[in-house]
């Protein structure tokens, strides 16, 4: 296949991933969606989840949650608020951030503290899943 | 004139300052490089997310179904001031001309009749208003040694949970612009309404004829990203603050060394004088006693 996809995921702190590739699949918060090049202009929010990159038959995945992606004709774009490389990715440690994320929703003051420790526990749950459907 | 063990006491104390804001330059200027990567890093996210804003914002018509935080409340009474500084001090002029520019504001939108609101950010923009302004403080926030998403996020909840709860009808961020290492200058920027502060010529993506879809339609993606935009807006704000916070350190400690150094030449040049006065006065005694035997 001659034709490549110009693909970026930024976070608020890095511009994690640039580069051409064969296709990558995203979580859209109405369902996984793979981008091919050429594909038609659209846009989709995206639930926590990992995207797979496909290049040159090897996949990397990485585990994105909170943003949107882009695609246009010059390419597909993901805004993420975190993006973290399942392979970085250490269960354990997780697992124990969830329980502490699971009191925190319990034992928040406020309702915006809960709602941040709500998002945290989704975000994690998610994150779990993703590392073990591997 | 000061006797010889108080210039040398005063001598040491202005050499031991020195050493302190020399320490403290190297300290902002290392922490300078790592703010400003940091806020390099964050500014691809920042264009791309005001690049899709104003996309969307065009997209959608405005209609009573539209999220209130693009479109605003419809009045214009209460506008929420928040004001970004840092949490420490002796950093030149740059917490002063922040909490002077809000002064203003605050100044100029009571003279337009509205009701202002504030809250601030960093424990310094909360000390400098507070002499005028403490009752229109409603919320104070520290920033804290980690300056991350989750910081900004913890802004942006408070800011969005006043909105919703009608607290304000429009809010505007006043931080500083990193212009350059040694030159910041304070700003307004409108975030709430966001229609206002989204850049109507931000660049499109040009879409060659093709029909951009939305899936789930436009407003489900616009409640969904408003949030997060003003997120990135504040987030974009504490860092450059974050910048322009250590340049204006920086700036400040190098003037603080350079003055102690010229100090430390004066009193060293008086303490010789005093001593060699000493030692004449001394002579001019032997000789003159000498002589009068």
């Amino acid at each position: 296949m001659a034709d490549k996809l110009q693909f970026d995921l930024v976070t608020p702190e890095a511009r994690v991933f640039t580069g051409a590739v064969d296709m990558v699949v995203a979580p859209g918060s109405e369902g996984d969606f793979g981008v091919l090049p050429g594909h038609a202009p659209f846009m989709t929010t995206i639930r926590p989840g990992a995207i797979a990159i496909h290049d040159d038959g090897k996949v990397s995945r990485t585990f994105i949650h909170g943003g949107f992606a882009e695609v246009t004709p010059a390419g597909l774009t993901i805004l993420a608020e975190q993006a973290i490389a399942l392979a970085d990715v250490d269960i354990a440690k997780v697992k124990a951030e969830l329980e502490e994320a699971r009191l925190n929703a319990r034992d928040a003051a406020s309702e915006a503290d809960r709602r941040i420790a709500e998002a945290e526990v989704e975000k994690l749950e998610a994150l779990i899943q993703a590392v073990e459907t591997v | 004139m000061a006797s010889l063990k108080e210039l040398r006491s005063r001598i040491s104390s202005v050499k031991s300052t020195q050493k302190i804001t020399k320490a403290m330059q190297m300290v902002a200027a290392a922490k300078l490089r790592r703010a400003q990567d940091a806020a390099e890093a964050a500014r691809p996210y920042a264009e791309k997310m005001a690049a899709v804003m104003a996309n969307l914002a065009n997209a959608v018509v405005a209609g009573p179904e539209t999220p209130m935080l693009l479109t605003g409340t419809g009045k214009d009474e209460v506008r929420l001031l928040i004001v970004a500084a840092a949490d420490r001090g002796l950093c030149g002029g740059f917490n002063t001309n922040i909490a002077r520019l809000a002064r203003e504001r605050i100044a100029e939108l009571t003279r337009q009749g509205k009701t202002v609101k504030v809250i601030t950010v960093g424990k310094k923009g909360y000390d400098q208003l507070k002499r005028l302004h403490a009752d229109k403080v409603i919320e104070r926030i520290e920033l804290g040694p980690k300056l991350d998403g989750a910081l900004a996020g913890r802004v942006g909840e408070t800011v969005r949970a006043l909105f919703e709860a009608g607290e304000f009808d429009s809010a505007e961020v006043i931080s500083s612009e990193f212009v350059s290492v040694i030159s910041q200058k304070p700003r307004a920027q409108v975030l709430i309404p966001a229609s206002e502060a989204i850049d109507p010529d931000a660049p499109r993506p040009d879409l060659k004829g093709a029909i951009y879809e939305y899936e789930p339609d436009e407003e489900a993606i616009l409640a969904e990203l408003l949030p997060r935009y003003v997120d990135t807006v504040i987030l974009a704000a504490l860092l450059e603050n974050a910048a322009g916070e250590m340049g204006a350190r920086m700036a400040a400690m190098d003037n603080a060394t350079r003055n102690a150094g010229e100090l430390i030449d004066k009193l060293n040049l008086q303490f010789n004088r005093t001593r060699q006065a000493k030692i004449t006065t001394e002579l001019t005694e032997i000789i003159s006693g000498a002589e009068a035997v």
